[in-house]
This record gives structure tokens, sequence and C-alpha cells, in this order.
């Protein structure tokens, strides 16, 4: 589903991401881990097309599509969802209105039409049901005045509603108590399937308690260092980043020498 | 005395002998007084600190000539097309500042509610006028003010008797069918609402050609008498290339409930002066304002809040889109005279920048003289969130409509300060025909 070859991107003309390579098939979960800076948020920034990264090598393939030619509307059209690290608060524009547009914008590029209202309050109504979220949350402005664990449940609302073949959860853990970890991990577990792909980036294991993944890389420095299942997450809780680092870093020099 | 005004002088004596109420002594002083003022300080210049952001070089350019007195052939069914939807209102129309009977429908007004032309007003019940006609604005007006007083003739005449509660919104439409002629008009109208009367008022200004180049030059008095409720709108919707000057004087008597609600989105310079004055303590005004500007359109709002006595609240609310190169002035000043203990005055003026080259220039002016007083204000300039842009595209919307929606959203909170709920549609409308592209329907938040 989901090809990275190689990519190089830059923020600011300073060199993020090294040479990222990574393959995502339908049905998985991939989890990718790593310390501050290690270029997890702008893998998923870049995925989802936001301004500011320039690609300056490799390749990402989406469904035999180079992805990176597509607009973000266009990239979220084709299935893909990015679910916010920092979730924007947008007063004057409804939940609801929000998910209509999305919902509504999806169907048209699909040569839909727009759904009825009422099968769309019933799916809206049902899915909020998913994230433990009141009906009234649907009628205030978008995360305008959320906690941060409301904003969060929101991402998973709005994922659950538009039901994405391949969703990225961009440290959606991060400022979580346990309560709301669990209703996040609730939310994404139902959306497991066989044709939908996940990718979780997280800097902590918890969150992989329950999504547990099928494949764990760790990222530092802009390159995936390690490929592992889940227990390679729970390698990293015990031993942390610097050492699996050192210990990349080393082999790559020997790499390099022979 | 510059060219510019010995033209308009020229003009005024020419037509002074035909004026409604020509004969009467106080009618005449009214526009000798404006005359002599116009002369005086002709046309403000940007040299004016309450026109430093509002240069009228383009209107001394142009030769406007006075409207002509004669039928303007419209009929009723040419005004259906400028019916605002679901607003069921008594409705009053003007053509090129001519009250027209025959294009009004006033024959359902309730006891108690007079709706008229100035003029007939003048020839007929002079007397009832006088106590406030040309007394409710300033001592030494600006000189455009000066004018319209120099050429009164014609407008509305309102008056709400005491208590009584009018049934539905008046509608005052000054219509303005230049066909092609470079038309001054100086409209002028006088609102008395009686103690204890309620009522809602739209003064709307609107032109039939949209290539239409003119100058509309108005002026409203509106005194609100004590514990009268008032909701007033002025919908400003003119000729793209029309020049807009409006006056409105609102003086407001002891435990009075005002709103104004000035929105103004047409016109290619367009301004409004509106003074708001506390005449008795426990008054209660409330200020909202809305421009909306695209292509090269000058929009600016001057405000004035007087709390001349104690105990008088006032809520101030504008915000402003400018969008290609438009621009938009917004000067807010409110002056606590020393006498205004417990007053309460709030202000607040954001703006919207949709492109580099649209400009605004805001100056919000608080002038305290009591010292028991509750004052705040606030000045914003932004432009749209581009994180906001971003996860609304993130979401499958359109660049274009995210856009939209956030500009929509900015509007809303003002939007939702108007009470008559016609007109909020009539903006959404207007907004979404604006700012959206023209398949993209309802926007409906």
């Amino acid at each position: 589903m989901l090809s990275i070859k190689n990519l190089h991107a830059d923020v600011d003309n300073k060199s993020i991401l090294k040479g990222v390579d990574l393959e995502v098939k339908a049905g998985e979960v991939h989890a990718i881990m790593g310390p501050n800076g290690s270029g997890k948020s702008t893998l998923a920034n870049v995925l989802a097309g936001r301004e500011g990264y320039q690609i300056t090598q490799g390749e990402v393939t989406y469904n035999g599509h180079d992805l990176l030619d597509l607009s973000v509307e266009d990239r979220a059209r084709e299935g893909i969802f990015l679910a916010f690290q920092y979730p924007v608060e947008i007063p004057g524009v409804s939940n609801l209105y929000l998910l209509k547009a999305a919902v509504n914008s999806i169907r048209k590029y699909r040569g839909l039409d727009e759904m009825p209202a009422v099968e769309f309050m019933k799916l809206i109504r049902d899915k909020a049901k998913l994230v433990d979220m009141k009906p009234e949350f649907l009628q205030r402005s978008v995360n305008e005045g959320f906690s941060g664990g409301e904003k969060k449940r929101n991402e998973i609302l709005q994922m659950a509603v538009l039901e994405p073949a391949l969703a990225v959860l961009d440290e959606t853990d991060s400022g979580l108590d346990i309560d709301a970890l669990k209703i996040v991990a609730g939310g994404v577990n139902a959306l497991r399937h066989e044709e939908r792909a996940i990718i979780v980036v997280t800097h902590y294991q918890r969150l992989l308690d329950y999504v547990v993944p099928d494949y764990v890389h760790v990222l530092a420095d802009g390159r995936v260092i390690r490929t592992g299942d889940k227990s390679l997450a729970l390698e990293l809780e015990r031993h942390g980043y610097t050492e699996m680092s050192e210990a990349a870093a080393s082999a790559i020099e020997a790499r390099a020498v022979s | 005395m510059n060219d510019t005004v010995r033209a308009y002088l020229d003009a005024h004596s020419g037509a002074a002998a035909g004026l409604p109420g020509g004969a009467i002594p106080w009618v005449r002083q009214v526009r000798e007084q404006g005359l002599a003022r116009f002369s005086e300080v002709g046309f403000p210049t940007t040299r004016d600190e309450d026109w430093k952001y509002t240069s009228l070089r383009a209107i001394e350019k142009h030769r406007f000539i006075p409207a002509p007195d004669r039928p303007s052939g419209l009929t009723s069914g040419d005004l259906t097309a400028l019916d605002i939807p679901g607003l069921d209102a008594h409705r009053c129309v003007f053509v090129n500042g001519r009250f027209a009977p025959a294009l009004s429908s006033l024959d359902r007004l309730p006891a108690g509610l007079t709706v008229t032309g100035l003029a007939d007003a003048l020839n007929e019940r002079a007397d009832e006028l006088e106590p406030q006609l040309g007394r409710l604005t300033p001592h030494n007006p600006n000189g455009l003010i000066a004018l319209n007083s120099a050429f009164l003739a014609d407008g509305a005449y309102v008056r709400v008797a005491r208590g009584c509660a009018v049934d539905r919104p008046l509608e005052l439409v000054y219509l303005v069918h230049a066909n092609g002629q470079a038309l001054a008009l100086h409209p002028r109208s006088l609102i008395i609402v009686e103690p204890g009367a309620e009522a809602v008022i739209l003064e709307r200004y609107i032109s039939t050609g949209d290539g239409d180049r003119y100058l509309n030059n108005t002026t409203t008095e509106i005194l609100v008498m004590e514990s009268a409720r008032v909701d007033y709108y002025k919908l400003q919707d003119e000729s793209p290339k029309a020049y807009h000057f409006g006056g409105l004087f609102v003086h407001q008597d002891s435990d009075t409930v005002v709103s104004t609600n000035n929105i103004a989105v047409g016109g290619s310079l367009a301004r409004t002066d509106l003074a708001v004055s506390f005449n008795a303590p426990g008054a209660h005004s409330t200020l909202n304002g809305l421009y909306i500007g695209t292509g090269r359109q000058h929009l600016d709002n001057h405000t004035q809040v007087d709390h001349r006595f104690p105990e008088c609240v006032s809520d101030e609310f504008y915000k402003g889109i400018l969008d290609v190169r438009a621009r938009g002035v917004f000067h807010g000043r409110i002056v606590v005279h020393q006498d205004a203990q417990r007053t309460e005055a709030q202000q607040q003026n954001k703006n919207l920048l949709l492109s580099r080259q649209a400009e605004v220039d805001t100056k919000p002016q608080l002038e305290i003289y009591a010292d028991d007083v509750k004052c705040s204000h606030g000045a914003t300039v932004g432009q749209l969130d581009a994180n906001a842009v971003f996860y609304l595209r993130s979401r499958a919307v359109a660049e274009s409509i995210a856009r939209s929606l956030l500009t929509y959203a900015f509007a809303n909170d003002v939007i939702n300060r108007f009470a008559l709920a016609p007109i909020r549609q009539q903006l959404e409308q207007h907004l979404a025909a604006k700012l959206l592209p023209a398949d993209q329907g309802e926007v409906g938040m």
C-alpha cells in the first residue's frame, strides 16, 4: 500500500530525514518510535503533505502512485488520514460542519452524491460513541476550548468517520492520562481492518500496550536504524534510545569501513 | 474657495428656491448654516486627523450633477429582485433621494407609526420636525455633513409614538437609479422614537447599475427617547463604483437600549461616521459593525461614543475582512466625560487580511475624564491561520473552501450579534457568493 524509498527531507535547509525506507501493507499496524528530533513527526507530516518540507531525494508511492505529487486534500480523498500531534482549534466552524464537509468532499471525489442528512447523523452518533464523545461536542467549534484528551479523541472520531485506508497517528498518546489513553486506543483498535493500514508514531511504548503493532521501527537521526516486532518496543523501554542509537551508529561505521 | 466647492455652491443657488419648506425660516436656517459651513471648510482633506487615511481627491475631480426631479420609471416589479429573502417589513422606498410612495408598501402601518418622505413632512407639518431636524448633527460638522444640510430636501421621516411597539421591521430603501449619470445625492432622514416605544429599523443603500459612479452623501438623525428600544441596521451595498458618505447621529435618553448594526460591503469609497451620544444616565448602546472589501474598495468606519452622563454602557464590536487590494479604516473614539461616573465602555476591532496587498488602519481612541469607569479596547490585524488551512485540507476540504470557511468563521461572531435573522442569512449568502467557488452551494455552519 505504502512504499517509502530512501526518503530525504529538509526543513529550513536543515536535513531531517536522511534516507527512510518503509514498506506498509494493508491490514498491518506499524509503530515508528524514536527520540525527540529523530524525524518521526516530519515523516508523518511529509506523508500528509504539510508545507515547509523539501523532499531532496527518494520517493513515496501509495497504491502504486506517486504520493508526493498529490495535493493535501487529494491525499485525504485517496484515503490518507493524519491524526495531528497538536489538533488545531477552529473557532466558528462546528465539528459537525467539518465532518460533513469532509465526508461529502470525499464522496464527491469518488463520484458519489452527498450523504443524506439522516444517514450522516446516524453515522456521526455511532462513531461518537466509539470515543465516548457526548453529542453536544459535535455542535461546538472544532477543538475550541477542548482539553488535550478531548482533542485527541476528536482526532480519532474524525478518523472513524472518514474510514481512511492509511491512518498515520502522530504522537496521539502524548499528554493523555491513562483513561483517555484507553479510550483513544479502543477507538484505534476498533478501526483495525484487513484493508486498512495504521502507522503509529510515538515516543513511548505505553500506547503499544493497547494498540499492539505488527512491526516496530526505530527512527534515529533521520533513518530507520532497526525494525522488529512488538518486542523491540519493550527492548527500547528497557535500554533507551541512546544505547540503541550508539549501537546502530557503530554498525553503520563498521559497514562504511569494510 | 476652490472650483469644486464653487461648483456645489452654484448648484445650490440653482436649486435652493425649489427645495421643500423653503419659506420656513428655521428650515432655511438649517440649509444656510450648512452652506456657510461647507463653503468655509470644503471637503475634508487628509491633513484633517479624522480623514488621514481617506482621501477625497477622487470625488473632487468629478463633477456630479444634482439628481433630476422626475419619476424614475421604476415599477415595484423592478424592486422585487432587491428583496431580502424572509424579511417581512414595512417598506419605504426612495429613488435618487426622493420618496417614492408608489414603490413603497406602507399600507399596513400600525397605529402610532408615522413613515413618510421628509419633503412631504416639511410641507405639511414642519413644526413637528423643528425641535430635532438639524439638531442632532454636530455643531461644527465636517464638509460632507454640512453639504447634506445645505441640500436638505427629502429622505425619510419616521416617528414611533409613545409606547408603540412596531409589529415588523421598518425597511428604508435608498435606491440610486443613476442610469449612467454621475449624480450627487444628499438624502436626509429623521427618526424619532418616543418614550417606551420599540422598533427595528433598517436603512439600505443600494443601486440599480453596477457600473454607476455617483456621490451618495447621506445623513440620518435618530433620537431615542426615554426607555425606548431600537434595533437599527445600516446595510450599504451600492455600486462598486459609488462614493458613499453616511453621517449617522444617534442620541439616547435615559434607560434606552439601542443597537446599531453597521454593514458595509459595497461602494468604491464608502465611509460612515456614526456618533452615539448619551444625553441622560442609564442608557445602553451596542455598536456592531462588519465591513467586507475586495478589489480596490476603500471602506472607512468612524465611530464616536460620547458618555456624557453616569451609568451608561457601550459595547462596540467591529470586524473587517479585506481581500485583493482593498483598504479598511476603523477609527473608534470613546469619550467618557467628567460626570460620566460608573461608565462601562468596551471596544474591539478585529481585521482579517486575505491578501498581501490588502491593508487596514485601525485606531482605537479612549479619552477618559471620569475616575470611576470600566473601559477596555483592543484591535487586531491578522491573516488566515496556515495551520487551520492545512488541518481542513488534511480532512479532504479543498484549499479554496478551507479559506472561505475560515473567513466565514471569522465573521461569524459579529454576524451572530445581528438580531434580525434575514440580515444574518443575507450576509451568509453574500459571504458565500464572494468567497466560495460557484459550485459549492450553501455554507450553513
